[in-house]
């Protein structure tokens, strides 16, 4: 617990049981300066741990006890590591003489989420806890930032000693910020000088280095056109003249298209996801690459880099800024606003004023960007609505945008939400959720109620796995296998839990309820049915070309 | 194309590591030829050689892979002809086959040591490459092996850097 105040944590994601009860004992003693929060589920407990670390920039904490306890968090690292969120998961587990002898709630957590982790590490000696926590910390913020867990066995945690905290500032065999190659900054500059039609690629990075002051100041002296992957999204303003767009499958046209025209390609703190780039035999081929990531193992891993730039995305691009030529590039960024054009007349206006008369998703959407300004915390959960929030909610604020990108977990929007929430009391955050992922983590509604979470959860309700079935309908022939589901009643739900809960099904109805959803105070659910069959376009195609996409 | 590699990686001793690196051949249903594991010239560093039959694209990733780990030093990768490398084999036969002529001459011609005779058994070491280490125990093999046992590479690259040189970096960033 000392560790934990020294860290300077202040909200814990958790679950007790028999192996972690020691720990428990003494977070009673710690009422007053840690708010730990009672979630539901264990696999709660870490996506809230994410939303409040994705959110806040913090690292997020979660307990959990051993055996299920633990094997309940995997999912959960397995989506912090693939989406480079800091948290820290302390687990119980039996005591070290039981260690490998199937005793009761007995797993091999490390072993199992040794791939899933960035570090993690098992504890037997009291002694050795604090050192343990220090690195813990270190790793999961410094460099790439990843979840660390921390698996002490219940002699451990029982045992005394005397307490000496150092926090960790350093480790031999782990360099988390490189030392930037002046040479490829150079080459870089020299690329992006000669460039006619550079284009500039941004990820999540941006927000973990903290760069977004940074990458405006490249912005406006380079003239570049910046596009972002899904979890960079709002780290350039989406109203900015020089933000072309969201990439990646159901991203933008624009953006995607051009992405197979442009000469240069500038790609800072993402990482190639194969959702961003497609077929990457016929990928940014015509162009030179410039990648610039902290995390070595990315560069050259997908697209190969023409110029490779380990560095942190803060340190790099004020380099960049400093020497890049101030250029405009009017006639090129034309060209992104022609494509734009034609997908706001083949796709968008059409989806934010539907001309059918069940609501659409992306019209729900558009207005609650309206009404927040861009500037609510939106987290999503995993399918179709996902994509139509990417795509329609212009993110304007900080860290405001939250879902899970690379591993796609159903269950992720209502618990990091909550925890969203409790790293941000100020901010409005609005869940928007889909009726199958809802369903995953709905037990969560019991931590909303006992902790008087103040989160805004918008079910958009298709009464189908919405994603899914559109990939049955375009490419399985329309064989609707096992994904219209039958919904319980939302609303009712939301009201066993005291939860304020109103369901709309007429376009008439949807401007007063989001008012509703956004004036109440504390947490509310608005169920939105919305047209069963919409499909979400335009689409990059599994195996197609980014330059491919197509519009319906 | 597919040609064999020699991964060194040296590491912090800590448990799990060992463990950390082999997932990460597993998950690109890459099967690890042999692997052997030592503490190496400098005390607590802790050297792995690990030989695949992989294409030099995949060495590079899995590589940089091993290096992105925490407790992980340094790993390199080198071809064949870049390294010295050895394996040591072990052969039990029975006694009455060495002292009843035939296996003697074998074990001269080769150049093997004779570690322990037994009244039942002898135990024959042999260091080589492993078609040396095969030849012998082909030969051994038409008066019966009892038991056979190769160790796995060590090799060493022939490139000058040491691996002092590499920590003092590390310490010194």
């Amino acid at each position: 617990m000392h560790c934990l105040q020294i860290e300077k944590v202040d909200t814990i994601f958790g679950y007790p049981g028999g192996a972690i009860m020691p720990i428990y004992d003494a977070l009673y003693d710690f009422k007053d300066t840690i708010n730990h929060i009672l979630v539901r589920h264990e696999q709660g407990g870490i996506h809230a741990a994410q939303g409040y670390a994705r959110t806040s920039g913090k690292v997020g904490v979660c307990f959990a006890t051993s055996g299920p306890g633990a094997t309940n968090l995997i999912t959960g690292l397995a989506d912090a590591m693939i989406d480079s969120t800091p948290v820290v998961c302390v687990t119980g587990q039996v005591a070290s003489h039981l260690l490998g002898t199937d005793a009761f709630q007995e797993t091999d957590v490390i072993g199992i989420s040794m791939p899933v982790t960035k570090w993690n590490i098992q504890v037997t000696k009291a002694a050795d806890i604090p050192d343990a926590m220090a690195k813990a910390f270190y790793i999961a913020r410094s460099g790439r930032p990843g979840p660390v867990l921390v698996d002490i066995t219940k002699d451990a945690q029982f045992g005394m000693m005397d307490f000496e905290y150092k926090p960790c500032d350093k480790i031999r065999s782990y360099v988390p910020t490189p030392n930037i190659d002046l040479a490829r900054i150079n080459e870089s500059v020299e690329l992006l000088n000669a460039a006619q039609k550079p284009l500039m690629l941004i990820g999540q990075g941006i927000f973990l280095s903290n760069a977004e002051q940074e990458l405006m100041l490249f912005a406006e002296k380079s003239g570049i056109p910046i596009a972002s992957t899904l979890l960079g999204l709002g780290a350039f303003p989406a109203d900015h003249s020089l933000y072309v767009g969201y990439l990646g499958m159901h991203g933008n046209y624009a953006p995607n298209v051009l992405t197979n025209d442009c000469d240069v390609l500038l790609a800072v703190g993402m990482r190639f996801d194969d959702r961003v780039t497609g077929d990457v035999s016929r990928y940014a081929k015509q162009a030179k690459v410039i990648h610039i990531d902290i995390d070595k193992a990315e560069l050259n891993k997908i697209i190969p880099a023409d110029i490779a730039v380990h560095a942190d995305a803060k340190e790099a691009l004020t380099m960049l800024t400093e020497l890049v030529n101030p250029k405009q590039y009017a006639h090129w960024l034309q060209q992104f606003r022609d494509l734009e054009a034609v997908e706001k007349s083949e796709v968008v206006n059409e989806a934010i004023h539907p001309l059918s008369d069940q609501l659409k998703m992306a019209e729900v959407v558009n207005l609650l960007s309206e009404k927040t300004n861009g500037k609510a915390i939106v987290v999503t959960d995993v399918g179709q609505h996902q994509m139509i929030t990417s795509r329609y909610y212009k993110y304007k604020g900080q860290r405001n945008n939250v879902t899970s990108g690379g591993l796609g977990t159903m269950g992720f929007g209502l618990p990091a939400a909550i925890g969203a929430k409790l790293g941000n009391p100020e901010q409005t955050v609005v869940a928007i959720i889909g009726d199958g992922g809802f369903q995953m983590t709905i037990q969560e509604l019991g931590t909303i109620l006992q902790s008087q979470v103040d989160v805004k959860i918008m079910i958009l309700n298709n009464n189908f796995l919405g994603m899914v079935r559109q990939w049955q309908q375009l490419f399985f022939d329309r064989r609707y296998s096992f994904t219209e589901i039958v919904n319980p009643n939302f609303t009712a739900i939301a009201k066993g839990y005291s939860i304020e809960a109103i369901k709309i099904t007429e376009r008439g109805e949807l401007d007063q309820a989001l008012d509703n959803m956004l004036n109440s105070k504390g947490a509310f659910l608005l169920e939105v049915v919305v047209e069963q069959e919409e499909n979400v376009f335009p689409m990059v195609e599994t195996g197609a070309s980014v330059s491919e996409m197509r519009l319906k | 194309m597919e040609t064999v590699f020699n991964i060194s990686v040296f590491t912090e001793n800590s448990i799990g590591i060992l463990n950390r690196i082999t997932i990460i051949f597993t998950r690109r249903h890459l099967n690890i030829e042999s692997i052997t594991a030592s503490e190496s010239e400098v005390k607590g560093v802790y050297r792995y050689t690990i030989v695949v039959k992989t294409n030099l694209d995949q060495v590079k990733k899995v590589v940089a892979q091993i290096e992105k780990q925490v407790e992980v030093l340094k790993a390199f990768f080198h071809t064949d002809d870049q390294v010295v490398h050895q394996e040591i084999a072990l052969y039990k036969i029975t006694t009455e086959s060495f002292v009843n002529g035939g296996t003697e001459h074998i074990v001269r011609n080769h150049h093997a040591r004779i570690l322990t005779v037994d009244k039942e058994f002898t135990i024959i070491e042999k260091t080589g490459q492993p078609e040396e280490l095969q030849d012998l125990f082909n030969e051994l093999d038409q008066y019966g092996v009892l038991e056979f046992v190769r160790s796995g590479r060590v090799a060493i690259s022939k490139p000058m850097k040491t691996l002092e040189t590499y920590l003092k970096e590390l310490e010194a960033e």
